[in-house]
């Protein structure tokens, strides 16, 4: 019964807006407004007078839970190019922090994440609502056009999921530096942190409504698209302050100064991992139109993409004129350095702006490598540099070339990296005291798949 | 009987092995080493940091001989592996005390 009623309901719903959007006789408008003239009159105002709004937000909702997937697959993008870039012997630990960043993500976010990212009251009015578990999100209305209206159009357990996924994604980006050294209690404890708490209060100052949201009385908003400094700029920024307290791998800086390179070990898995992140960040940005709306969605997936190959062709260049070779890591870190270029302004950026701010976040994260390696920060991904340094660039270019106030912008990157920094820094160091966040000498030389998993990544030959 | 070594450039094996079946001798162990006698290393650079790297890469041929087959050996790998150029490698010739055939326990140069 419930099976033929629901399938009734599309028809019947269809019929009913078909009757309303082609009568424009009086005699209808005397009639009492019901939920879907409310909705028509919406639609019309928004411009998006093709379709019918049942449709719309059923494709919307549709679009969002397929960008929620699309954005998980950044994590396989993520244990991919890290395990790439990094030596075989620690590539069962890679990949292991990589499947508990995104359960303890997932879990946090469910638990308490979605609710504090999103406060409905705050504790701290505008900078601190920390909440609690998400109930019945179908309930009261959660799984219609009234959850969120046009502008967010999906249910409500569409909006926490597409959430959810963004949240591990911040996460993952300190687990990169960390890489090979780290310890792995200590990095599971510390992410969970990061996640649960860190992540979810700075994106609520901006998302979830709070005081980057009210700059300039709401005028002069801070302005992040799709995140290039509440998820990017968060990563890099909290990394930047774990690899300062963990310090170098061993034997990577020199007492005369130089720097001996520690060698990935599987190019093509870097590769991979990057083109496997290009493949998700179109559910990133795309996904973050919060609709299926057709215009600013074609325009987010064609900034995406040009500002990516504008990023990598500027990294091929620079790195080319600069290091005297085509370096193929170089070249994957310019297309995501294109990426996280865009990911603030997509929706609000011309074609050509995007490729330009492209060009310069790839042409910027090549000197951001080479630079954190002369100062001796060392991060086997780049990840504080494709993340946190060109976040600042995609953050302010908005400004520049997408007319949002740069003040605003300035102010946001300030605020939210800080914090980042700070409560990275702080979490970072109490674990440090508590039990430490390095594995010994011994244990990094044998390989943290031998010392902390008792397993090997591969095991070559036959045992049988 | 004897032990020859020979380490060569690893694009020479096929050939050595072939010129080795020419030869009568159709058993070898090859492994992959790692080495250098005077010809340079080259610079690599990663992600912005020059090295350079000294140990390339070559193959080991293994092969137990009996004595009046040693010279034969010998100079069928060094016409094989030549290619005049830095690197071609070296032949070397040790004396090899026993040789046992495990399937059968054959001892002697009936084991080779």
């Amino acid at each position: 019964m419930k099976k033929l009623l629901s399938k009734l309901t599309g028809p019947l719903l269809f019929a009913l807006v078909a009757m309303a959007l082609f009568s424009a006789t009086p005699v209808m408008a005397d009639e009492e407004a019901g939920p879907v003239d409310e909705y028509l009159e919406l639609v019309e105002a928004s411009g998006a007078e093709y379709a019918p709004a049942f449709d719309f937000f059923t494709v919307s909702m549709l679009w969002t839970v397929i960008a929620a997937a699309l954005v998980f697959i950044m994590h396989l993008g993520f244990a991919t190019l890290e395990a790439g870039l990094t030596q075989a012997k620690n590539t069962v630990n890679i990949l292991f922090k990589n499947v508990w960043i995104i359960s303890i993500g997932l879990i946090t976010y469910a638990v308490l994440g979605f609710n504090t990212h999103y406060p409905g009251a705050w504790q701290i009015e505008n900078w601190v609502g920390i909440g609690g578990m998400i109930g019945d999100l179908n309930a009261d209305g959660g799984d219609t056009w009234g959850y969120g209206g046009l502008s967010l159009a999906m249910t409500a357990y569409g909006d926490f999921i597409f959430q959810a996924m963004f949240a591990a994604t911040a996460a993952t980006i300190v687990s990169g530096a960390v890489a090979e050294r780290v310890k792995l209690s200590s990095f599971m404890i510390y992410s969970t942190i990061l996640v649960a708490f860190g992540y979810t209060i700075a994106g609520s100052w901006h998302w979830g409504g709070g005081w980057l949201a009210n700059l300039g009385g709401g005028d002069a908003a801070f302005y992040d698209f799709a995140g290039s400094t509440v998820v990017h700029g968060f990563g890099g920024a909290a990394a930047l302050a774990a690899v300062m307290i963990l310090g170098p791998r061993k034997g990577k800086y020199q007492k005369d100064g130089t720097i001996k390179p520690i060698l990935g070990h599987s190019m093509p898995l870097a590769a991979v991992g990057v083109f496997l992140l290009f493949f998700g960040w179109f559910g990133f940005n795309g996904g973050s139109v919060l609709s299926a709306n057709p215009g600013p969605l074609g325009l987010v997936f064609t900034t995406t993409a040009l500002a990516a190959a504008a990023g990598g062709i500027a990294s091929i260049l620079v790195s080319w004129a600069v290091l005297k070779k085509p370096d193929l890591s170089m070249a994957l870190n310019g297309l995501l350095a294109g990426l996280v270029s865009i990911t603030a302004g997509a929706d609000s950026v011309s074609v050509l702006s995007s490729i330009i701010m492209g060009a310069i976040g790839g042409a910027l994260v090549v000197f951001s490598i080479i630079f954190f390696d002369k100062i001796k920060i060392d991060d086997p991904v780049g990840a504080i540099s494709v993340h946190g340094v060109v976040g600042i660039w995609g953050t302010v270019a908005v400004g520049i070339f997408g007319g949002a106030n740069i003040m605003s912008q300035i102010i946001g990157v300030i605020g939210v990296y800080l914090f980042a920094f700070i409560f990275s820094f702080v979490v970072f160091s109490i674990i440090k005291a508590i039990m430490g966040v390095r594995v010994s000498e011994e244990e990094e030389f044998e390989g943290l798949d031998i010392a902390e998993h008792g397993q090997e990544a591969y095991s070559y030959g036959s045992n049988t | 009987m004897k032990l020859v070594v020979a380490i060569i450039k690893p694009f020479k094996l096929e050939e050595v092995k072939e010129a080795l079946s020419e030869v009568g001798i159709e058993g070898m162990t090859v492994t992959e080493v790692k080495g250098f006698g005077r010809q340079k290393g080259h610079t690599e650079i990663y992600r912005g940091s020059e090295y350079t790297v000294d140990f390339l890469p070559k193959v080991k041929i293994e092969i137990a001989v009996q004595d009046e087959a040693v010279s034969q050996a010998a100079e069928a790998i060094v016409k094989a592996a030549k290619t005049g150029k830095i690197g071609d490698g070296k032949v070397f010739v040790l004396p090899l005390e026993e040789a046992i055939r495990i399937r059968t326990d054959e001892r002697g140069e009936t084991a080779l």
